[in-house]
């Protein structure tokens, strides 16, 4: 297999140019949206709750690379149907198996960010933890 | 201004000679570095310096009597010197070392703008400016209450100058911010009429030279800003340690940045009084050894000429703007070759710059996709990023080809 097919996998193209749960909802109970500082890349996450905080639906827009949007699409089919609580403490190397590719670390940032941003979400809306690597930090400079 | 009459030439072939990174091949080619606006890589001349100068010349600086320290301490003045020479500064007292451009831009924001700086004040910066010459300013700003304000480009990625009657209406101009190329598009900045404009409000003129100062000749004199700032890494020299030129006036009235040990004459329990320049503005054990290569790395590229290292960038920029154009996958950003430095920054369509940059990896080039640390500018333009290729003394055409290339690969791949 080349390096392109290794990286570059069917299923990943498949979701980057077909994304699954494209489009954030309205009205919605949960939202959150980030970037990745390193190359800009910005994902938005938006999620309904049903009985609880089972999450029924969720929807996601973003632009970045294929890797960030491939990986977020992915995350909103794993995670639906599952309680805010469970995927608050999801590991990331559940959705990096899913994902299964070999990622540098630079490309590792971009396949997690999405699931950093829903959880930011599920805590606004639920108090769940937040996902270590975000912190609590609200650091800003705001001018007059 | 391009340079296109150079007088001198530089022949990159044989430069390359100079550059170890290029022995090291990927799948048989050496690597195609298109990347020098990120840092520029080292010649055997830097490295062996460095080498040298811990063997047979190192211990701190400033500090002892014997031989060996006054070896040290010539070392980093004599690099003092070159730097003073190399900006055309009227004194070397003028010449602080910092950590980076980076600092040496913090240093002034600080030690200036906390003591000069206060509501009705204004900031006035590019949105063509680094973070490093942006976001100090915004935050000192919020800190003192003085307004902060931007020059926005035109669709070249150009200044707009047509705006400074209506910035000036708004208070008082207390400082402008700009750099002389723009790290993202490669824009040329009027950088000397801006200066004159500031003078006019009777604000200081701070100058980012980080991406200007290893490709055309920079004059501090000529340009009659009052601070410029840039550093080693991107002229071929080491990383960890960058040069603030200020005017002495400026320096000598302003508070110090860093304090303790180098920057005082005396200290006593109730009092301290500080060092004169440039010492006032260098606590700590300076970057002794890079300071030296920096210095070196002065002598290596004013051997080659600054002219010529002009006139070699442009002709590369024109070639890799030619070859670009024709594909109509892919879309440049900024200025006419004429008016723009070794950058240039594009996007191909559909395609995300890091898919780009990692496929290109594969093919052994070396691009930059990211904001370039200028995320106003990536706002204004309507990206999140761009791929930017970036140019220097051992830059060669077959790179551009090699770009090109890898750039219909690209297209084939994920287009």
């Amino acid at each position: 297999m080349s390096e392109f097919e290794q990286l570059y996998r069917e299923v990943i193209l498949d979701h980057y140019k077909s994304p699954r749960n494209h489009g954030l909802l309205e009205p919605h109970d949960a939202f959150a949206e980030g970037q990745n500082p390193l190359c800009g890349d910005e994902v938005a996450v938006s999620v309904r709750f049903g009985d609880g905080d089972v999450i029924e639906e969720v929807g996601f827009e973003g632009r970045g690379c294929a890797i960030s949007q491939a990986a977020t699409s992915m995350l909103t089919e794993i995670v639906k149907g599952r309680t805010a609580t469970e995927v608050a403490t999801m590991q990331k190397d559940e959705l990096l198996d899913e994902i299964g590719i070999p990622l540098t670390p630079v490309r590792l940032k971009c396949a997690i960010l999405g699931l950093g941003v829903l959880k930011v979400a599920l805590h606004r809306a639920k108090g769940t933890p937040l996902p270590e690597e975000w912190g609590t930090s609200s650091n800003e400079i705001s001018l007059s | 201004m391009a340079a296109t009459t150079a007088t001198t030439r530089l022949d990159a072939h044989a430069l390359r000679a100079d550059f170890p990174f290029l022995e090291e091949l990927v799948n048989g080619l050496p690597m195609a570095y298109l990347d020098s606006a990120v840092s520029t890589q080292k010649p055997r001349q830097v490295l062996d310096a460095i080498s040298d100068f811990y063997k047979h010349s190192y211990t701190n600086a400033h500090r002892s009597v014997y031989r060996l320290a006054e070896r040290a301490t010539e070392g980093y003045e004599g690099a003092r010197r070159k730097v003073a020479a190399f900006v055309n500064a009227p004194s070397e007292r003028e010449v602080i070392f910092t950590r980076s451009a980076t600092e040496a831009l913090n240093l002034v924001a600080y030690a200036w703008g906390f003591d000069n700086l206060g509501p009705g004040d204004i900031v006035v910066v590019t949105e063509l400016e680094h973070h490093s010459n942006f976001v100090p300013w915004q935050y000192i700003a919020s800190r003192t209450g003085a307004s902060f304000r931007h020059i926005p480009i035109d669709d070249a990625g150009e200044l707009r100058l047509d705006v400074l009657d209506s910035l000036a209406s708004e208070g008082s101009v207390k400082v402008v911010a700009n750099n002389i190329v723009s790290n993202s598009l490669g824009t040329i900045n009027p950088v000397e009429k801006l200066t004159a404009w500031a003078h006019e409000q009777g604000a200081i003129m701070v100058v980012d030279a980080a991406q200007a100062a290893p490709h055309r000749s920079v004059d501090v004199q000529a340009l009659g800003c009052d601070f410029l700032a840039f550093s080693s890494h991107k002229l071929c020299g080491p990383s960890g340690v960058g040069a603030l030129w200020g005017r002495a006036e400026l320096l000598e009235a302003m508070s110090p940045f860093n304090l303790g040990g180098e920057m005082i004459r005396s200290v006593a329990l109730d009092k301290t009084t500080f060092n004169e320049l440039p010492y006032k503005f260098e606590a700590g054990t300076p970057a002794i050894a890079e300071a030296y290569g920096f210095g070196v790395a002065i002598d290596y590229i004013s051997e080659i000429g600054l002219d010529a290292i002009e006139a070699h960038e442009h002709e590369l920029v024109v070639y890799t703007m030619e070859r670009l154009a024709e594909l109509d996958f892919v879309r440049v950003f900024g200025p006419p070759a004429d008016r723009r430095a070794g950058i240039v920054s594009f996007e191909v369509a559909g395609i995300h710059p890091h898919d780009v940059a990692q496929i290109l990896d594969w093919e052994g080039i070396a691009v930059r996709a990211g904001h370039h640390c200028t995320q106003p500018l990536m706002t204004r333009l309507g990206v999140t990023a761009t791929t930017r290729a970036s140019f220097y003394v051992y830059s060669i055409p077959d790179e551009v080809d090699r770009l090109i290339a890898g750039l219909h690969k690209v297209k084939k791949s994920l287009g």
